[in-house]
């Protein structure tokens, strides 16, 4: 067995103004192998981000509160390190392209300058100058810009080379892990699949682990290893990615998002969505958090929050199980 | 046969730009009949909404004609053409912006009824409204709410009864689930598919997305570069695409589907290029892997290489 790189214990994490508190991420638990690419999936609001954020230690400070939980990188509890600790980590070991890359670049600086900026900062064996232009050029290259473009300023590229320089800046410290928040999710298929090529690649590479949110369960297929499908702020189903595609027994919300998509292979003539709508995050229903547009709800749906129904990999949090 | 309600014939629009001119469409031919659905796709900056918005003369076009119900609608004057554009509507991408968000739903739905002054009387205005509401699926309660107060597939509910409103025969959907979730964006391509069935609507479809286009469209055109490179029916299109972009095209989709993992995709190199003065030849010969010198010669049209089914690589065979 590989040992695992993150360990998620009963994350809760709330955001609270003098109005409202918007329950994000409610109580989920999971883990990451190292050299393995953990997907997470579900539709908006699901709490996605909040999660990614709640690794890196990046949430609002004023409003989001982490209200229970931990979550232990290598065994360290990153929760309760000091920033000064987060600061070494961050960029340098765990690293995050962010949901949307157009604005994570800097528009005044010059591509060789943002790159050359996070290698400067975590420049723990004190390369000079020289050195750390030269890996600014090595950086670029293996994500396949011509270093003769290092001059050029955000805007003269095009979103898919914004994209590229965006995971350079990511992997320019060769992280233990990369968090990837809808990293294609701009950019054109022929576009994407070089990207997500390129990504793999960078992965085998440098032997890094990475946690890959999407909401595209074609993205999900290709590249991931174990599969983490969210709603409401809840893991529902976790599972190899084998569970979550071919296993017979599923989470209804999985069915139901799996029968939204349109086949590429079978005629259908129509679609199956999900009736209704993801609940209201400041005032989130008792027991089951699908329970309202589930069609398959009972009684007990209502009342009690399902416990995780475990074959082996593959964890449902459903009554019916 | 089935009547051609729309047709386009080497329709271009070209931008005048700092660099020279941008061909955002650059002669395109495409025909819809009656009741069917022509699906565009092809990627970001291709020209898809241009074509769209020219057929409609939202914007005018540099050249070229566009058929409507048999007649150049291109040689229209400004009053007729108004009248015309009664029959023809457009569905945006972005139910958030295009909305006007100081207008209740109830408004926003009246007011393409009361700008083409529809109905003498108010109420009337009022009870094809809350038809409309009823056919789209969104609650009566909802009138008076606004925009911002609705998540974005009521949004675009809203966005398709204004298209509704004036009982058109064509609707051009730009991307109309593009930002929506999957189970939202489920919900409304059967409310358009239903639609279209109960009024024999025609469409012209417009996305990126291969997995909506298929599921939605009769026949589909894929675009690169403001050329229109193959057309054919979508059955066809996915089983026998003939040009090289198609292809490319057809293997980068990520098929939600780990059987299909280990088969790794062929990526395509490089980048769209631009289409500023773009060189005579195929558009997407720079990026192409079976490229030979004939490419780069000269501009090739359209040929049927079967029965429906056409292309403009030169490479195709009947
Ligand atoms: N800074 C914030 N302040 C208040 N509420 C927030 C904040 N950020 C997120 N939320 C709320 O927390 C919930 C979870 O949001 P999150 O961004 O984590 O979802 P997500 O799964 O990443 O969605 P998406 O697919 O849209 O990116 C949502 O209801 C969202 O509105
Ligand atoms: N008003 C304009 N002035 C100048 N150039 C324009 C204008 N409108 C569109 N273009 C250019 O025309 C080309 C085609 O644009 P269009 O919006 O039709 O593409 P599209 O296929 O709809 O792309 P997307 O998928 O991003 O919506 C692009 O290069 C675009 O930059
Ligand atoms: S617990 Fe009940 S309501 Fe929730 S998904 Fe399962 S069957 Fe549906
Ligand atoms: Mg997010
Ligand atoms: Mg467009």
């Amino acid at each position: 067995m590989s040992e695992n790189l993150l360990e998620i214990k009963n994350l809760t994490v709330a955001y609270e103004t003098d109005l409202e508190t918007i329950r994000a991420v409610n109580n989920i638990s999971f883990s990451l192998e190292r050299g393995s690419t953990l997907g997470i999936v579900g539709e908006t609001g699901a709490g996605k981000t909040t999660t990614a954020l709640s690794i890196l230690r990046l949430l609002p400070e004023r409003t989001a509160k982490i209200k229970s939980g931990s979550i232990l990188f290598k065994g360290e509890n990153l929760l309760s390190c000091p920033e000064s600790r987060m600061l070494k980590i961050r960029g340098a070991r765990i690293s995050m392209i962010f949901q949307d890359p157009m604005t994570a670049l800097n528009p005044i600086l010059t591509i060789e300058d943002q790159i050359g900026e996070t290698l400067r900062f975590h420049n723990a064996e004190n390369r000079p100058n020289a050195k750390i232009a030269a890996k600014v050029e090595e950086t670029l290259e293996m994500v396949g810009i011509p270093a003769s473009r290092k001059k050029d300023y955000p805007h003269q590229l095009s979103g898919g080379m914004k994209q590229r320089v965006v995971i350079a800046i990511a992997l320019a410290c060769e992280p233990e892990l990369l968090i990837a928040d809808e990293p294609t999710t701009a950019l054109d298929v022929t576009i994407q699949a070089q990207v997500l090529a390129m990504i793999e690649e960078l992965k085998t590479r440098l032997d890094t682990s990475m946690i890959m949110i999407t909401h595209d369960l074609g993205v999900v297929a290709q590249t991931c290893d174990d599969v983490c499908v969210m709603y409401a702020g809840e893991v529902i189903e976790i599972g190899s990615a084998e569970d979550i595609f071919t296993a017979p027994a599923h989470h209804p919300y999985t069915v139901g998002l799996f029968g939204s998509l349109p086949n590429l292979k079978a005629e259908t003539a129509r679609l199956n969505p999900i009736a209704g709508l993801m609940p209201d995050p400041t005032d989130l229903p008792k027991g089951c958090k699908f329970s309202p547009r589930c069609p398959r709800r009972m009684d007990v749906c209502e009342e009690k929050e399902p416990a995780a129904f475990v074959n082996g990999t593959h964890s449902i949090y459903c009554h019916l199980f | 046969m089935s009547d051609t309600l729309v047709e386009t014939k080497d329709l271009k629009k070209y931008f005048k730009v700092p660099a020279g001119f941008l061909h955002a469409v650059d002669g395109v031919d495409v025909k819809i009949d009656a009741g069917r659905t022509l699906g565009v796709v092809g990627e970001s900056g291709c020209g898809k909404s241009t074509l769209g918005r020219t057929i409609l003369r939202l914007t005018e076009p540099t050249g070229g004609a566009v058929f409507f119900e048999g007649a150049n609608i291109l040689e229209y004057d400004k009053k007729k053409m108004s009248v015309e554009r009664c029959k023809m509507q457009i569905i945006f991408q972005d139910p958030y912006s295009s909305l006007n968000p100081r207008m209740s739903v109830q408004e926003l739905i009246a007011e393409p009824l009361i700008v083409n002054k529809v109905y003498d009387k108010k109420t009337k205005v009022y009870n094809e409204v809350s038809k409309l509401m009823d056919i789209v699926g969104l609650a009566e309660r909802l009138a008076g709410a606004y925009p911002h107060e609705l998540d974005g597939g009521r949004r675009q509910r809203i966005g398709v009864a204004r298209a509704l409103a004036l009982k058109p025969k064509f609707i051009v959907c730009d991307e109309p689930v593009s930002a929506l979730d999957v189970s939202i964006q489920a919900q409304i391509l059967n409310l358009l598919m239903d639609l279209q069935a109960e009024m024999g609507l025609t469409y012209m479809f417009i996305t990126h997305d291969l997995s909506v286009v298929k599921h939605i469209s009769n026949e589909i055109a894929v675009m690169y570069l403001g050329k229109c490179v193959e057309r054919a029916s979508s059955q066809e299109l996915f089983t026998a695409p003939a040009h090289p972009y198609t292809q490319a095209l057809l293997s980068a989709i990520p098929v939600p589907d780990i059987a299909m993992r280990k088969k790794k995709a062929e990526v395509l190199g490089g980048e769209v290029a631009s289409p500023v003065n773009p060189p005579p030849g195929c558009r997407f010969a720079v990026r192409c892997p079976r490229v030979r010198s004939e490419c780069i010669a000269s501009d090739a049209p359209l040929k049927e290489i079967s029965p429906g089914h056409f292309t403009n690589c030169i490479l195709a065979k009947y």
